[in-house]
């Protein structure tokens, strides 16, 4: 039975929901939440204005199909599923795609400056794995710009009181109370496997504390920096999914990491230049001489090898991610045909990324936003040079693992609890930290509309839940919580004493450099099994040495060399589910590739790879698993729902080829060129 | 497989990179502010940010002394989350985008310090919530009826869009107020950055339907009124925003609205 009230605990206390995270995930969540009247705590390691999310650039997806093209949300299902490889469940994709153009229409109404057309609507660009124009954007910071709009609709359920069932305002509270600069440490779970709330860091004052919550949503995106530097940002170091992995969650597809063809170097990050950059022209190239070494500019027409319009003639400079990625690795790696370095003389793995043939005008209203990063951060104005790019870590399509329930029409079915469920019952993941949209690899453009589909989908499902739990989190013995809190105290404390006197002890930060150029080095682009052994070795000997880690800091307040440790503890774990996975997938589908393994084997691995700990330094592969919802057990198995869209073999060399739709509307026609000036 | 090793910043350059640091333990710690040096390896390409990130590595002053880290604010690392604000060699910016060797080029000592317009919590980490305060006294947002669908919002021209996204880049870093004679914590000025906030809100067609609230929370003491139109601001602001237009319509309005708007009660 549910309790009596939804608003009010028996003692008379508000009753509170815990989001962590506020990137565009976790803030749309946080909209739905206070839309369903579920007050919220929303906790989050930054000022949720300046989450990752603010870095996306190029655009979201939504078939609009304002150019006339004959998009569809149809159309959209078939590339995402087949831009995936099929490891994707196509229920929740087919949501995605049919919720798309309301959710830009929204976002639209929340005054996002997006680019316009003529006649003042909506303008869309090409993005990779697909002929259409089906991407809207905002110049080149759409993910800065809709983070913006989110974050400014959650400041105003910020200053909006909390009213009871008979729509009295309660003094004082307000729909959402915001915990920035706080660090997820760990859910608490009750004795019945519930999750009922969470413990958190404040790291200002370093101080632990327990959040009572009926339900806890975990919207902490990315885990790049497991690969040391990627394209993310510094903070997302995937800790607080490696905490609920640690405490029961399933992982599912960890082996699945997105490398993004066109980066730049840097000391401490490879900055992204967006796929954008070729949705709106921009080539890829190489010179066709090994040995040649002028400089890009001074390269003419005739001895450019434009490497992917060559390889992939149907869908040229936009082919999906995992593909250009590995031409470029060919290229470069294998033939030696990158970019001469006047530095080291010798050809870098590098390759060209060219805009200079479009009009400077057109570039600044739409590409202003990277065309800056790369003038800025390369010192090179791309407006009169090819850029200089290389393949760099970008996105994790794995991650906690999240149930979801199917309607009659083979869509998501809004509203069920399952939605965004882990398999520890009140506990919820959504964005970049979930698995659920992207199957073997994510379509440019997809994690945005994935991010605030997946808040619209996990948002309603907590509403459900909670509002049919028989007690609310906070009518729990306080023993509860007072236990996890005390657990990670000791845990806290652990860290800030262990070694303090040793001789030798380890630097975190540098332990995290070795796992970074570890993982770099072999779980990226090609992988190998013997080289995977060897990095499971290496992650052994890294589990040992983290042992021996002294924090490089003492200080009772803004502690960042403890919190590392503790960040770094979490990245091990993480490391060991993506190479472990990868190793034990013996074929090739989509961003995971083995050369030894060229082909995808549906037979043996059109699966969900379900990870879930065992202890330190062991992984369990499970092939199903049962949770409890709402008093009903629920069974779900690693088997890939493919029913709207049936498994094929997936190649772009032939236009249209990822949509039987499209391939018919297209008249397989080539696309326009990419070099045609707008 | 070795994936762009040759280009990957492992090794030093050989050099060095010499960092000066004011340094405080937490906040009205005062007695604790004092400066530290450090040199760390000069690596290719590299940023005051990974500078930083060098010390986290080998904590240990040009004097000799293991210390504690330095502490500082970093996310996105390309000058778009607005964190890493702080003052380099005098002059407040970012600093994952302000590069070793454009600062340095000879090897000549980097300055760094907090911005000293906000609260210390801690070395280079200040407390920046009252700028976040202020963007809910402006109302910096659309009064959305909610979002269940209602199709598309109000038609653009593109000039118009033009005219709002430049606006609409403030990453709330801090600098326009690091930088404004007008603006301190013991001063109740609101700053640019929040009124610009009140003239990108009050050109969008939905947002102008409540134009005058927002008016009306700058009009009072702090408001627009106390800019001196140093001009201060604009120069420093690393997104170009165009903040003493913004300054000026805002002003125009309010005026408009102290004279006109009781008629129109
Ligand atoms: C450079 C770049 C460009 C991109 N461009 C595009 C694009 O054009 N189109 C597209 O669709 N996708 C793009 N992506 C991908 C997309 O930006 C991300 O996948 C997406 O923004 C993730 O959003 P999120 O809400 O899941 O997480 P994030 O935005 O990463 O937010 C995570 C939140 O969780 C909080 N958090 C994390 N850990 C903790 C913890 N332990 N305790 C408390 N809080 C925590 C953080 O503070 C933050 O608020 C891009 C990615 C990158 C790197
Ligand atoms: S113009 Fe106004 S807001 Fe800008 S610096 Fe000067 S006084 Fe400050
Ligand atoms: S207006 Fe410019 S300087 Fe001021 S906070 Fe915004 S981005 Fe920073
Ligand atoms: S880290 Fe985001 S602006 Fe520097």
């Amino acid at each position: 039975m549910a309790a009596k009230s939804t608003i009010k605990s028996e003692g008379g206390k508000v009753r509170r929901v815990i989001v962590v995270g506020g990137g565009l995930a976790g803030l749309m969540t946080v909209i739905k939440l206070c839309e369903a009247k579920v007050p919220v705590d929303l906790i989050s390691l930054v000022p949720v204005k300046r989450s990752h999310s603010a870095c996306a650039q190029g655009g979201i997806n939504a078939s609009v199909n304002t150019k006339g093209e004959g998009d569809s949300p149809q159309v959209h299902l078939e590339e995402t599923a087949y831009g995936g490889d099929f490891l994707g469940n196509q229920p929740p994709i087919k949501g995605m795609a049919d919720a798309a153009p309301g959710i830009v229409y929204m976002l639209d109404r929340m005054g996002v400056p997006f680019n316009r057309t003529a006649e003042g609507l909506l303008d869309f660009r090409r993005f990779g794995g697909t002929l259409f124009h089906r991407t809207a954007f905002a110049g080149a910071t759409t993910g800065q710009q809709l983070l913006y709009a989110l974050d400014e609709q959650v400041r105003r359920w910020e200053t909006t009181d909390v009213t009871d069932e008979h729509g009295v305002s309660l003094p004082g509270e307000k729909m959402v109370r915001k915990f920035e600069f706080w660090d997820f440490l760990q859910a608490i779970i009750d004795d019945n496997g519930n999750c009922v709330g969470c413990v958190a860091q404040d790291l200002k004052s370093m101080h632990i504390k327990h959040f009572p919550g009926d339900a806890v949503v975990l919207a902490t995106g990315g885990c790049g920096i497991v690969f040391g530097r990627s394209t993310l940002s510094v903070i997302c170091t995937g800790t607080a999914a490696a905490a609920a992995y640690q405490q029961g969650a399933c992982y599912a597809n960890g082996e699945f990491i997105q490398v993004h063809p066109t980066a730049i170097p840097g000391a401490d990050k490879l900055r992204l230049i967006s796929e954008s950059a070729r949705g709106e022209g921009g080539r890829v190239w190489v010179p066709k001489d090994k040995n040649e070494k002028r400089e890009g500019r001074d390269v003419p027409e005739k001895e450019r090898d434009y490497l992917l319009e060559r390889m992939y003639p149907g869908y040229g400079n936009l082919v999906p991610r995992d593909i250009a990625s590995r031409a470029i690795f060919q290229t470069c790696f294998h033939e030696e045909r990158g970019i001469y370095s006047t530095i080291t003389g010798k050809n870098e793995d590098e390759v060209y990324l060219d805009l200079t043939h479009k009009d400077e005008k057109f570039l600044r209203g739409k590409l202003a936003g990277i065309l800056e990063i790369y003038e800025k951060f390369a010192g090179v104005d791309p407006y009169k040079n090819p850029m200089k790019v290389f393949p760099a870590v970008h996105y994790s399509m794995g991650g906690l693992w999240v149930d979801y329930e199917r309607d009659a029409k083979g869509s998501l079915r809004v509203g069920s609890p399952r939605n965004h469920s882990t398999n520890i019952p009140g506990l919820y993941a959504v964005g970049e930290v979930d698995y659920q949209y992207h199957g073997a690899n994510r379509l440019g453009a997809n994690s945005l509309l994935s991010c605030l589909w997946g808040g619209m989908a996990c948002g309603p499902a907590v509403a459900t839940y909670t509002r049919n739990l028989a007690k609310s989190a906070l009518d729990l013995p306080s023993s509860t919580f007072e236990k996890a809190e005390k657990r990670a105290l000791a845990d806290y404390e652990r860290i800030l004493k262990q070694n303090q006197d040793k001789k030798n002890a380890e630097n975190a930060y540098r332990l995290h450099q070795e796992l970074g150029d570890t993982m770099l080095r072999d779980v990226t682009i090609e992988r190998h099994n013997d080289q995977l052994e060897k990095v499971l070795t290496k992650l052994d000997e890294l589990d040992e040495r983290v042992k021996n880690v002294k924090s490089t800091d003492d200080s009772p307040r803004v502690n960042q060399g403890a919190q590392f440790v503790r960040h770094l503890e979490n990245m091990l774990v993480l490391a060991r589910v993506i190479a472990q996975g990868a190793k034990d997938r013996d074929e090739s589908r989509g961003a995971h590739y083995k050369p030894d393994f060229p082909k995808r084997n549906d037979e043996e691995f059109l699966r969900t790879t379900m990870a879930m700990h065992e202890k330190k330094g062991a992984v369990k592969y499970v092939r199903e698993l049962d949770y409890s919802l709402a008093g009903a057990n629920v069974h779900v198995t690693d088997a890939v729902d493919t029913t709207l869209v049936a498994p094929r073999t997936r190649s772009y060399e032939q236009a249209g080829a990822a949509s039987a739709a499209a391939a018919s509307k297209l008249d397989t026609k080539q696309p326009q060129s990419a070099g045609k000036s707008a | 497989m070795t994936m762009a090793e040759g280009t990957t910043a492992k090794e030093g350059t050989g050099k060095l990179v010499h960092l000066r640091i004011k340094r405080q333990d937490g906040p009205g710690k005062a007695d604790t502010i004092r400066w530290e040096e450090f040199n760390v390896p000069k690596l290719p390409q590299m940023n005051v940010n990974s500078a930083l990130q060098q010390i986290q590595k080998d904590p240990v002053t040009t004097a000799g002394k293991t210390v504690a880290p330095v502490v500082w604010e970093a996310a996105c690392l390309e000058e778009v989350c607005g964190s890493c604000t702080m003052l380099i060699n005098g002059k407040v910016r970012q600093a994952c985008s302000a590069l070793v060797d454009q600062l340095a080029p000879n090897g000549e000592v980097i300055t760094i310090e907090p911005m000293s317009k906000f609260p210390c919590e801690r070395d280079l980490i200040v407390d920046r919530s009252r700028m976040f305060e202020s963007l809910k006294q402006v109302k910096a947002w659309i009064e959305l009826d909610g979002t269940h669908e209602l199709g598309p919002g109000p038609r653009e021209s593109q000039e118009s869009q033009e005219e709002r996204y430049p606006l609409s880049r403030c990453m709330t870093c801090g600098c326009c107020l690091e930088a404004c004679p007008q603006y301190s914590d013991a001063s109740p000025f609101i700053g640019p950055a929040a009124l610009n906030q009140v003239r990108l809100f009050n050109l969008h067609p939905s947002g102008a339907m409540h134009k005058n609230a927002r008016l009306e929370s700058v009009m009072g003491e702090g408001g627009v009124a106390d800019c001196g139109k140093a001009q201060n601001c604009v120069e420093v602001c690393p997104k170009e925003i165009p903040l003493v237009d913004s300054i000026s319509v805002v002003a125009r309005e309010t005026t408009k609205r102290m004279l006109f708007g009781w008629l129109l009660k």
